[in-house]
This record gives C-alpha cells, sequence and structure tokens, in this order.
C-alpha cells in the first residue's frame, strides 16, 4: 500500500516535468491524448469482468465497452488532429 | 508457472508505463507528436493484452464487448468534424468516468463480503465511485453546453454555495457510512450524490469558461482511472492514471492563468453571469470601415496578425482566413497567427482549427512572441475575438478582466476588428478597443467579410 502511495507521488511529479514542456499549439491533442490513457480503467474493466460473474461481470463488461470506446476513440482523433499538423516544409513536400 | 506468468504481466504493464511516458514527451514538439501518440497507443495495447494474459480469464464476452466499444470509439473519431471536438472531448471524458465508476461497483460486488477486504480497498472503491460518478456527469453538462442542447449561461440560484457544501457533506457522510459498513446502500447513495454534484458543479459555469471545465474533467477521468488502479492493487493503472491526472491539473492551471483568475473563481462565481455592465463604459465613435478598404490596407501590409477567437470557430471561417493569409504572403506580407490559451471552448482549439485549414504550424504562435514586436506590426485582424484583445485588461483596474494576460492588438499600427456588432464579449464586459484611434470594425459574418476580401485580392 505504501508502495502505491510511492509510485503515485513520484509519477505525479514526473507527469508535471513532461506536461508543462507541451506548448500550447498541441494542447487539443493532449487532451485526447491523455484522455486515451485514462481508458488505462480497460486494464482493471478487464479483470472484473473476466475474472467475475452475475453482476459484477455485468458492471465489467459495461466498464470495458465504455474505456474501449475512450482508449480506441480517442487515439484516432488524436491521430487525425496530428496528421493535420504539418510544417512549412511538410508542406512544399 | 503461474508465478512466472505474473512477472510476465508485471514486466508488461511496466513497458506500457514507459511507453505512455516516452509518447507524452514526444507531444512537447508538433514535429514528434504524431509519433508519440502512436508510442502511446502501443503502450495501451501492451497493457490490454498482458491483461487478457491473466489466468482464469473467461473471453467470449470480453471480446464482444471490445469490438462494440473500439467499433463505437472509431466510428465517433473518424465522423467528428474538427469544430466538434470540444463536445467529443468532453464526451470521452465521461465515458472514462462511468467506466471507472463501474469497475468500482463491479469490484464491490465481486469481493462480497465486507470482512473480504480491507479499509484502505473500501477508501478506495468510494473515491473512484465519487470521483467517477462526478466526471460522468460532470461531462455529460458540458457535453451539453458545448453542443448547444444546454444553455451555455451559467444557471445560477440563490443559496447555491450553501446547496453545493451541503451535498459535499452528504457525499462525505456517505463515503464514511460505506467505507465502515461497506453495504450496499450506502455506496448507491454515494453515487447518486457524486452525480448530483457533478451536474451542479457544471451547470453554474458559463460557456467561455469551458476549457478549465474540460481540463479539470480530463484531470478527474485520469484521477478515477489511478484510484482504481488502488482497488485493483495495479501500478500501471496507477502510472497512467496520475499521469492523465496531472496532465489535466496542468492544463487548468494554464487556463486559470491565461484568464487571471483562479480555479475557485471560476467554479463558483459563474462568471459573466451578471448582466449590469462593469467597468468603465466606453464612449465614442467606432470607426467602420468597407472590405474593399481593408483591402487596401492589407495589400500595402508588410506584417499582419491574425488574433482568432471563437467567433472563427462559430462562422467557421478557418478556410477562408487562411486563403488570405497565403494571398497575403504571397503579395510578400510576413503572416503570422496570435492565438490565446482560452481562445475558444478548449485548450489548443484554434490550433487545432487553422491547422485543419492547412495552416502551417511554425505561423501560430503565442502572445508571448507577438506581443514584443506588435508595434512593429502594420495590421493586427482580429476575427471573432474580443475579451482576450481587451486593452482593459491592462490599464482599467475596474475592469473585471483587469491583470488578464492579453493579446495587445491595440498596439499594432492598424487593428481592423472583424465582428458583427459591437456588442461585448461573452464576459458581458465593454471593449475600448473599438473606439481606439487605430481601430477600424469591419462589420459583418468573418467568413464573408474575409471572402470579400479573399475575392478583392484575386480580381486585383
Amino acid at each position: 500500500m505504501e508502495l502505491l502511495l510511492f509510485i503515485l507521488v513520484l509519477a505525479m511529479i514526473l507527469g508535471v516535468e513532461l506536461i508543462s514542456k507541451v506548448p500550447s499549439q498541441l494542447h487539443t491533442p493532449l487532451m485526447s491524448g491523455s484522455n486515451a490513457i485514462s481508458g488505462i480503467t480497460v486494464v482493471a474493466a478487464l479483470l472484473s469482468a473476466g475474472t467475475g460473474s452475475g453482476l459484477g461481470e455485468i458492471f465489467g463488461l459495461l466498464a470495458v465497452v465504455l474505456a474501449m470506446i475512450n482508449v480506441v476513440g480517442g487515439y484516432v482523433v488524436t491521430d487525425r488532429m496530428l496528421s493535420m499538423f504539418k510544417s512549412k516544409s511538410g508542406k512544399k513536400q | 508457472m503461474t508465478g512466472d506468468l505474473k512477472f510476465g504481466i508485471g514486466i508488461a504493464y511496466i513497458v506500457a508505463s514507459i511507453l505512455f511516458v516516452v509518447g507524452i514527451k514526444m507531444l512537447s514538439s508538433a514535429a514528434t507528436a504524431r509519433r508519440g501518440n502512436l508510442l502511446s497507443s502501443v503502450g495501451m495495447l501492451v497493457a490490454i493484452v498482458a491483461t487478457l494474459l491473466t489466468r482464469g480469464m473467461s473471453y467470449t464476452w470480453i471480446l464482444v464487448a471490445m469490438i462494440v466499444g473500439s467499433a463505437i470509439g472509431l466510428i465517433a473519431a473518424r465522423k467528428v468534424k474538427m469544430t466538434g471536438m470540444p463536445e467529443l472531448v468532453g464526451l470521452f471524458n465521461g465515458f472514462g468516468g462511468l467506466a471507472s465508476l463501474l469497475v468500482a461497483w463491479a469490484e464491490f460486488v465481486l469481493k462480497g463480503d465486507a470482512t473480504a477486504y480491507s479499509t484502505f480497498t473500501a477508501i478506495a472503491i468510494a473515491l473512484t465511485a465519487v470521483v467517477g460518478a462526478v466526471t460522468f456527469s460532470g461531462s455529460c453538462v458540458a457535453f451539453g453546453k458545448l453542443a448547444g442542447l444546454l444553455p451555455g449561461k451559467p444557471i445560477l440560484y440563490k443559496g447555491q454555495q450553501a446547496v453545493n457544501v451541503l451535498i459535499l457533506i452528504l457525499a462525505l457522510v456517505c463515503g464514511a457510512l460505506f467505507v465502515c459498513q461497506g453495504a450496499y446502500p450506502a455506496l448507491v447513495a454515494l453515487t447518486i450524490v457524486a452525480i448530483i454534484l457533478g451536474v451542479l458543479s457544471v451547470i453554474a459555469i458559463g460557456g467561455a469558461d469551458m476549457p478549465v471545465v474540460i481540463c479539470l474533467l480530463n484531470s478527474y477521468s485520469g484521477l478515477a482511472a489511478c484510484l482504481a488502479g488502488f482497488i485493483i492493487e495495479n501500478n500501471v493503472l496507477i502510472v497512467a492514471g496520475s499521469l492523465v491526472g496531472a496532465s489535466g491539473l496542468i492544463l487548468t492551471t494554464i487556463m486559470c492563468k491565461a484568464m487571471n483568475r483562479s480555479l475557485a473563481n471560476v467554479l463558483f462565481s459563474g462568471f459573466g453571469a451578471v448582466t449590469e455592465s462593469r467597468g468603465a463604459s466606453y464612449q465614442g465613435e467606432a470607426k467602420s470601415l468597407t472590405a474593399q478598404d481593408a483591402y487596401f490596407i492589407l495589400e500595402a501590409a508588410r506584417s499582419v496578425v491574425f488574433v482568432p477567437g471563437y467567433g472563427m470557430a462559430v462562422a467557421q471561417a478557418q478556410h477562408a482566413v487562411r486563403e488570405l493569409g497565403e494571398l497575403l504572403e504571397a503579395n510578400g506580407t510576413d503572416v503570422n497567427y496570435c492565438i490565446h490559451p482560452v481562445a475558444g471552448r478548449m485548450p489548443g482549439h484554434m490550433n487545432v482549427l487553422l491547422a485543419e485549414a492547412n495552416v502551417p504550424y511554425e505561423q501560430l504562435v503565442e502572445p508571448d512572441d507577438s506581443n514584443p514586436i506588435m508595434p512593429t506590426l502594420d495590421v493586427a485582424m482580429v476575427i471573432g475575438a474580443n475579451d482576450v484583445v481587451n486593452p482593459a485588461a491592462k490599464d482599467d483596474e475596474q475592469s473585471p478582466l483587469y491583470g488578464m494576460p492579453i493579446i495587445e492588438v491595440d498596439q499594432a499600427r492598424t487593428c481592423i476588428v472583424l465582428k458583427r456588432s459591437l456588442k461585448p464579449g461573452f464576459a458581458g464586459v465593454e471593449n475600448p478597443l473599438f473606439f481606439k484611434e487605430n481601430t477600424r470594425m469591419l462589420f459583418g459574418d468573418a467568413k464573408a467579410s474575409i471572402s470579400e476580401l479573399v475575392t478583392e485580392f484575386k480580381d486585383a
């Protein structure tokens, strides 16, 4: 349990360091991209759905559907946005 | 054997975490961002596959659920127009929150007896449920506001603060009850209270403050995933969740700073709801000009900076603006687009629209880049932006905008403002910019006006 909290704190600090370096130009893709990462909850959902039964399994399955929408939708839309960011030299090619 | 497999899955989770971190790091430059996003998605794939290898999984329904979710996500992501991006991101946030809420419920149901788990786990379940539910209902309201299904104005009523505090206390009581007893009714009550809390806190926030809300909800969705990691004691959830939590929190701070307001002020004050005019009211004559006059000014200009705002998104004028920009460049003019951090309905909103319209990212600059050189620029062209260019933020201490960092378009040699009327912006604050000596108003729909200018250039 202490270990988990330890990891939490370190990951937070790392996150703050990383994200402060993202230019405001890329804030929307950053948001939708990190949004996709928050779909990591799919791991927990898979475990509940795959090893559980009854009501727990149903909740788990619903969570899998929602988290997958979040994951796939988030990554695809971010990629779509980022593919539009072209540099001047890239445009001429 | 079982031990080996568990170790292998653990290693895979570490790999996934590394990919997330590197992916986010690569997002710090437009040149590497796309590969970064790809790496992060590979990380997610690794985490999912590793989880599926867990012993004793039954696959049939899981695969169905995964396919259904992926298909919905794929279609939504492909179909959405770039102008609809804020709504979509808001909605995805909500789904993430609801997924975490459901995980909390699933784990609670599966663990069964309250004596079967520790107080620590009980707290984790309660917190995940609360944060997940607030994220979900809050995002639904934000989506409604952004999509125009709900009124964009903040909904305020008497005793709002008291009601919010009351609900917060109620949530704490339910949470404490659940942790002590581990019983169904307390968790049901807690979930319901949290859903109400999410709705009430977002309906009180106005449309122009949505960038802050979206960031905050983004942060919550990460936090919810992180808390779910504490329920199942899983590192990859904690790492990825807290990365997202931190990301949302930083963006929230940046947005608040760009508006010169505290987070508490954004969340609780219902900014812009007060209709009586605040700050000094400005008298004077706004000088208007025709598209043809504007053409002559632009044609002679050596440097032009465009300052887009939400009005450009509403008028769908970004393609016309890019076309005008290209014509100006062909005419030998130096063209840039200066974007205020809070322009639009989501952080970076204008950048995405202009990138879609094929504006190279080198030309998308920040206020810190263009303000120092503003006095040397021939023309600043304001397209559908208002509060972010209001000079009262600099020199009128009475103005509610006072202290907010702005784009100092009034410092340019000539400032052309494209606007439908002299109506104040979202914040209801009068804009003295319109009455300045070097400001010219080009009235009308932004897209129509720009198209007219484009035609003038082509005919010339």
